[in-house]
């Protein structure tokens, strides 16, 4: 290649400021920008992981004695909210997508860096925002779904400054969704089949197209609520004539895709940590392949299983009960191939490698909840129950989740060049995995017996449980400890890694540790078995 | 190799086991008071056998793994170069997929025992005079006759109650009151925001929306007191929003609706 150099970036580089301050800066380095998207999320997930503290403080007695009660719906709300829009879509796809997807293709960066550098900065302006708008007249209180008519009749600013937040985070992620698809398809270095890229870019090209198709749905819709709230129009309004199930209908149209937006890249991440700490290739991987992109289509066509006890036609609950339930079948492969990596391997027992097998075994557990509460007759028992709740924490939490926590792990002596701390680790693994259990199963019991979700009161009778998943939220919250207390430590002192501590031989670890500016001193690697374990020693010898 | 065989058939027979004893002796659900309640427990009972199988054999073959084949300090190098296997890759594609459909077909059976494939438009009393489109919930049965013999209901639902209404004896009530063996046919409406009519030992669930009429039928099989709960998110007081519904001897309830009952309103 001729052009190496482009002499305007060059000038811009210049100009970065170096150190930790280009972290606050309008960096272009997806590097860079990938990191930010991490640390600002975890910030995040501690404003949300306090507002669910607060949650299970108000829910560990049956009266309402915490907190006033509309606090209380703002503060489930915001939990809702901060968690979905603020850690888990941007970490799983902005953190990761930005800091990997580059280095997996072989590029040098994102497709469109300055579009990347506006995608990030949308998100720390509309979160404040959020989070602000508790102190103008309260938060939103009507739930991160924001059914009308209540949203319309809540009280206004907080649920406009919640439209306007979750429009800008939509955006964001749009904006990110065209720049994976971009880099995947057009910045692969010259000889890089799709066949052989590593299986977190399939896993992000899936979620992207997810994300380009139904977030401007969500957009749209919200901006016709934000109508009947400030304009008076009647979309939505039953008093206006307008219908509160078609808001319902567009909502998950997006919402439910949503789910894989922030499930599919951790499939695709924990299919990059579990080759390497098994010393195995990827089970599968075409199967794989394929089964993302089952989910994909599937993922776009069940929306309206969350909406059994609306008053939907019988037609319609049936198609989405068989059209959800097949969803099993693709994401059942998935699991079935990574206990199959597993098999035979050479495992390191290491915290990456105990995160990943935690969320195998609480991903399992929801998957089968899911599949059953796709079953109309059985949902509509347990629709808006505790038991939906326990059911999608098992989802994003122990799966999504345990997925971030072992790639910070995994990728953190790439970021840094220094080990983190096993033994803490391990410690952050076992207070996580035990208080997330003690949290999340018993709460499957209270929704089958009769505990509603979104309650600050409830049944006396249903106290004791309520205290011991209480007690799992408080483990949970004291399990960070072991793991920030791990972070720094390790950033200041930590063991240096050397350039590649796992012996991995995906693209990212084929450079220095940290990488370089470009990625790569030379020319990008031509990577053709990124999960080539086993097969590199046999040639050696 | 015919060890490791029969080593692998008695765990799975001893998962199946312990599944099925777990399925059939342990149970998670409220006391049974309505038709539906045993239909839907026996679906639960069976994919609860079903997902303790799954979840069982998933978490023994990840930890087995763990155990099994962890690195020991003395080896180097890799695991064996294993990509895949197809005819391994179809089985867990082709049993998944059956167990699914056979699933998705029971609960349609079960679906239907419970009514919910009916479409209440043609019969519902209620219904005749206006063209208003009425969504259905679940119901218990389809035949004709007995839906003439419904107790009818009308129940409006606002921030933060339930109100019943008994248009035949002209009185509202804030309880719930219904004869045990006997059909009854509710019309919900709600005044305000979206709620929802959820009684647990009925397992029977139905939203209430403004502006659009809702019906859920139900055929209460237990004399006793059961909680009427609000399931959607309506506001400060949601958690409050309870009622509680009272199933009774018929003669009981013909005593407590002849003593509520208003002499009608001359037209």
């Amino acid at each position: 290649m001729t052009i190496s150099i482009d002499p305007q970036k060059t000038n811009n580089e210049s100009l970065q400021p170096k150190g930790w301050l280009r972290y606050f800066s309008f960096s272009l380095d997806h590097k860079v920008i990938g990191i930010q998207y991490l640390v600002c999320g975890f910030l995040f997930y501690l404003i949300g992981g306090t507002l669910a503290s607060a949650i299970r403080i108000e829910l560990a007695s049956p009266m309402s004695d915490f907190m006033p009660r509309d606090v209380y719906n703002q503060v489930l709300t915001l939990h809702g909210t901060i968690m979905i829009f603020l850690w888990i879509v941007p970490v799983v796809n902005g953190a990761f997508g930005n800091y990997l997807i580059p280095f997996y293709v072989g590029a040098r960066d994102m497709a469109f860096p300055r579009l990347n550098a506006v995608a990030f900065w949308l998100i720390p302006p509309s979160g404040l925002m959020l989070v602000a708008s508790y102190f103008v007249e309260g938060a939103a209180q009507a739930g991160w779904t924001a059914y009308p008519p209540l949203s319309i009749t809540t009280p206004q600013s907080g649920q406009i400054i919640w439209i306007l937040s979750v429009l800008l985070l939509g955006g964001s992620s749009i904006f990110g969704g065209i720049n994976f698809i971009a880099t995947i398809i057009k910045l692969r270095r010259p000889g890089l089949k799709l066949m052989q890229l590593p299986m977190y870019c399939w896993a992000m090209l899936g979620t992207s197209l997810l994300v380009v198709l139904s977030t401007p749905v969500l957009a749209g819709t919200l901006i016709l609520l934000s109508f009947d709230i400030i304009a008076n129009t009647g979309f939505f309004n039953p008093v206006l004539g307008g219908n509160v199930v078609v808001y319902q209908h567009l909502f998950w149209f997006y919402s439910h895709p949503a789910v894989y937006i922030m499930v599919l890249p951790a499939f695709g991440l924990v299919s990059e940590i579990l080759p390497v700490h098994a010393r195995k290739p990827l089970f599968g991987y075409t199967t794989m392949v394929f089964s993302i992109m089952g989910i994909v289509v599937l993922g776009l066509v069940v929306w309206a299983h969350h909406m059994f006890t609306s008053g939907t036609p019988p037609w319609m609950r049936l198609f989405f009960t068989i059209a959800t339930a097949f969803i099993a079948v693709p994401t059942g492969i998935k699991f079935f191939n990574w206990v199959a990596t597993l098999w035979g391997g050479k495992i390191s027992i290491n915290s990456a490698m105990l995160f990943s097998c935690g969320f195998i075994i609480n991903f399992v557990f929801g998957g089968i909840t899911g599949v059953a509460l796709a079953q109309v007759p059985f949902d509509i028992h347990v629709h808006d129950t505790y038991f939906v709740v326990a059911h999608f924490h098992y989802i994003v939490y122990g799966g999504t989740v345990f997925i971030i926590f072992s790639s910070i792990y995994h990728w953190f002596p790439k970021v840094t060049g220094k080990m983190l701390n096993e033994k803490l680790g391990i410690l952050h693994f076992i207070f996580t995995f035990i208080g997330f259990n003690l949290c999340f199963a018993p709460q499957h019991w209270l929704g089958l017996n009769g505990m509603p979700r979104r309650v600050a009161e409830y049944d006396p009778q249903f106290q004791f449980v309520n205290q011991i998943s209480s007690l799992g939220a408080l483990l949970m919250a004291i399990s960070t400890i072991p793991f920030l207390i791990n972070v720094f430590l390790s950033v200041r002192n930590g063991k240096n890694a050397g350039d590649n501590p796992w012996n991995a031989l995906t693209p990212e670890w084929l450079t220095s540790s940290p990488p370089p500016v470009e990625n790569w001193e030379g020319e990008a690697p031509l990577v053709e078995e990124p999960y080539g374990y086993g097969k590199e020693i046999s040639e050696q010898k | 190799m015919l060890d490791k065989n029969i080593y692998l058939i008695l765990i799975i027979s001893l998962v199946f086991a312990i599944s099925f004893w777990i399925g059939f002796n342990v149970n998670l659900l409220p006391a049974e008071a309505s038709i539906n309640a045993p239909i839907y427990d026996e679906l639960f009972k069976i994919l609860f056998i079903i997902g303790l199988i799954i979840f069982i054999g998933m978490t023994i073959a990840v930890i087995y793994s763990l155990f099994k084949f962890r690195k020991r300090n003395d080896q180097i190098g890799d695991g064996i170069a294993l990509e895949g296997n197809l005819s391994l890759e179809i089985v867990w594609t082709i049993i998944p997929s059956i167990i699914v459909l056979l699933i998705g077909l029971y609960s349609y059976n079960i679906y239907d025992r419970m009514g919910g494939m009916t479409e209440l438009n043609h019969n519902h009393e209620m219904m005749s005079s206006s063209n208003e489109k009425i969504w259905a919930g679940i119901s218990q049965n389809s035949n004709n006759e007995i839906a003439i013999n419904n107790l009818s209901i009308e129940v409006s639902a606002m921030q933060f109650a339930f109100l019943f209404n008994y248009p035949k004896g002209n009185f509202i009530s804030g309880e719930l009151h219904v004869p045990v063996d006997q059909k009854v046919s509710m019309k919900m409406e709600s005044k305000d925001v979206i709620h929802a009519f959820w009684v647990p030992e009925f397992r029977i669930k139905q939203d209430i929306i403004p502006g659009q009429p809702t019906i859920l039928n139900f055929t209460p099989t237990k004399v006793g007191k059961y909680p009427i709960i609000c399931a959607e998110l309506c506001g400060p007081y949601h958690g409050g929003m309870r009622a509680s519904i009272i199933v009774e001897e018929e003669s009981d309830y013909n005593e407590w609706f002849n003593k509520n009952k208003k002499p009608e309103v001359n037209l």
